[in-house]
């Protein structure tokens, strides 16, 4: 699979959206617009972080993802996944069983992906122990983070730390095992099962990687459901020998606090997208000193969040928590367990740059770019402040933005609509064709399906 | 380009506000994300000086083709003598703001650092009028 530009798993089903605009107040990136009734994505300011996915009341967006019989194409079929993934499961099933599900629904081979995590591990200590290096060093493990920084705090790329994650890792590794068992290359299929959107952007078109190693993504939700289908009942016997190299430190490492612990003096973890643009606003004001590394998720709970997991965050976490008590540490597992080339293993890990990607400027031309500025602060004087969104835009201050933008007009603001209604310039006729053509007849139309989300904190 | 923000003698909650402010601006205007640093570390220590020394505050900012000017105007005790502020680790901050993290004598050295022009007149009594400006290019 090449590399697609750009590529977002994430649509709208337009059969489902009712343009409540909840999606569009949560997204972090003030990518989503409310057009013709229908939330609409801007490609290149959404980060993936599925926000958007989680506030849905009526779950309008959907995950692209590949056909699960796709595997039958290939000889050795091999699924890839994080551990989070085992944190689900209902108590009852063993780990065995579970590897034995993945089996029993087509795969010949099973792979956590957090090992061998000791390469990483050592990789990443590289990395931060070189002083030319910026500080904070910032984790690149999550690649929401990663498209967040580039776009909106394009000063930072350059404390991102240049080493791939995890599943980059274990698809490599996973090759060479199997090339080992005497396999051609072309005859190893390797799925990677994702536990949110941003994994899928990553491995489809991976920042600072050309091509993509992977031959298809499964969503975890939905293989959740296919191993619930056929997993055994009673415990069955081990028939995995991919779990070897696994341990405490892999089991964790998605988590929150699974890197941090191992790097730098003084290190921070951050989980939840909006904690972590808080938090980058003040490194980027240099008012963070003496911390060398910074692990930043998307998703509250880290992976144990992601908007693909079946299973509640928190009991997931307890769950690997404990499991992760029954492995070895990283470093008691000796190399010599690790069949393959470890030194050209480590050289895989190298990202060789990300380039940042500025998005939230008004064009190239700095004099136009300072007339548009002032004619947004102009038109903000204008708009009522309480961001109430009617105008298909998150905020005033957004709706000002795409004005001078020429993506909105003034007339878009129902407040201003009303007060020209009151002065007699515009009729009410015309005013209420201008906000049916923004939100659609069935906006119009009484309707009980049709509703907000209810509050859910009773 | 104009803005204001006004600052309160004594409230670090909210210190670094007209900072992040105008560093968005800056931002959406395309300049080089050194330049802005330097001018978002000169400002923020502006206002923390004007926090912990002074009653109030006013920042004025104007933003032009080639440069910023950033006026921090305040009202308070003044500095009798601005060359031995500028010395780094010189300060007369008050035992409660150096408990916060403050005060360590190395806010106007700093200033002074990330501006390309600095200019400060003061009258002891009165009030402080720091005036700072960075080109673009």
């Amino acid at each position: 699979m090449s590399g697609l530009p750009n590529y977002h798993a994430l649509k709208v089903d337009a059969a489902k959206c009712i343009g409540c605009t909840h999606c569009m107040k949560a997204c972090p990136a003030e990518a989503i617009r409310v057009v013709k009734g229908l939330a609409v994505i801007d490609r290149e300011r959404c980060v993936d972080c599925g926000q958007c996915h989680r506030v849905c009341p009526t779950r309008a967006f959907y995950v692209e993802q590949d056909d699960l019989a796709r595997i039958k194409a290939f000889k050795y079929r091999v699924i890839l996944f994080p551990s989070v993934m085992i944190g689900q499961f209902p108590e009852k099933y063993s780990e065995t069983q579970i590897y034995d599900g993945l089996k029993r629904i087509g795969f010949t081979h099973v792979f956590e992906v957090e090992q061998p995590i000791q390469l990483l591990i050592d990789s990443v200590n590289e990395y931060c122990a070189n002083p030319e290096n910026s500080r904070p060093a910032i984790s690149a493990y999550c690649p929401a983070i990663v498209r967040l920084i580039r776009s909106r705090y394009p000063s930072l790329t350059e404390n991102l730390i240049l080493r791939k994650a995890p599943h980059d890792l274990a698809a490599h590794y996973a090759i060479e095992q199997i090339l080992a068992e005497g396999a051609e290359r072309d005859e190893i299929g390797l799925f990677y099962a994702t536990p949110c959107i941003a994994k899928i952007a990553s491995v489809k078109s991976p920042v600072g990687e050309s091509e993509s190693i992977v031959d298809g993504i499964i969503n975890m939700n939905q293989l959740y459901n296919e191993v619930m289908k056929v997993i055994a009942q009673d415990e069955v016997e081990a028939n995995s020998q991919q779990r070897e190299d696994l341990s405490n430190e892999g089991i964790l490492w998605s988590l929150t606090r699974g890197e941090s612990r191992h790097f730098g003096s003084r290190s921070i973890a951050i989980d939840g997208i909006n904690n972590v643009v808080r938090f980058l606003e003040r490194v980027e004001n240099d008012q963070v000193h003496g911390v060398d590394f910074l692990e930043l998720r998307a998703c509250d709970q880290s992976c144990a969040g992601g908007i693909l997991l079946t299973g509640n965050r928190f009991l997931t976490v307890e769950k690997l928590e404990r499991r992760a008590k029954r492995y070895p540490a990283a470093k008691d597992i000796s190399p010599a367990a690790i069949k393959v080339n470890l030194e050209e293993l480590k050289q895989k890990l190298v990202i060789d740059s990300v380039s940042p990607k500025p998005l939230f400027i008004f064009g190239k031309d700095r004099v136009r770019a300072m007339e548009k500025m002032n004619k947004a602060q102009r038109i903000v004087c204008f708009l009522p402040g309480i961001d109430c969104g009617a105008c298909g835009a998150p905020n005033c201050h957004a709706l000002a933005e795409d004005m001078v933008n020429n993506k909105a007009k003034m007339s878009d603001c129902i407040f201003l609509q009303q007060m020209w209604v009151s002065e007699d310039r515009i009729n009410a006729q015309k005013a209420f064709l201008n906000v049916r053509k923004k939100w659609g007849t069935n906006r119009f139309k009484a309707d009980c399906t049709k509703r907000g989300r209810r509050n859910e904190g009773f | 380009m104009k803005l204001t923000y006004n600052i309160q003698g004594g409230d670090f909650t909210h210190a670094g506000q007209p900072s992040s402010e105008v560093k968005k601006v800056l931002k959406q205007l395309g300049i080089d994300g050194l330049i802005i640093k330097n001018i978002v570390i000169a400002l923020y220590e502006a206002e923390v000086n004007v926090v912990a020394h002074a009653f109030r505050g006013k920042v004025e900012v104007e933003i032009d083709e080639n440069k910023i000017t950033v006026l921090v105007v305040d009202e308070g005790p003044g500095i009798p003598d601005i060359g031995l502020a500028m010395q780094a680790g010189y300060s007369t901050a008050s035992k409660k703001v150096r408990a916060m993290g403050f005060g360590a004598g190395m806010g106007l050295p700093n200033i002074k650092k990330n501006t390309d022009e600095l200019q400060i007149d003061s009258e002891v009594g009165t009030g402080t009028r720091v005036k700072m400006i960075n080109y673009f290019s």
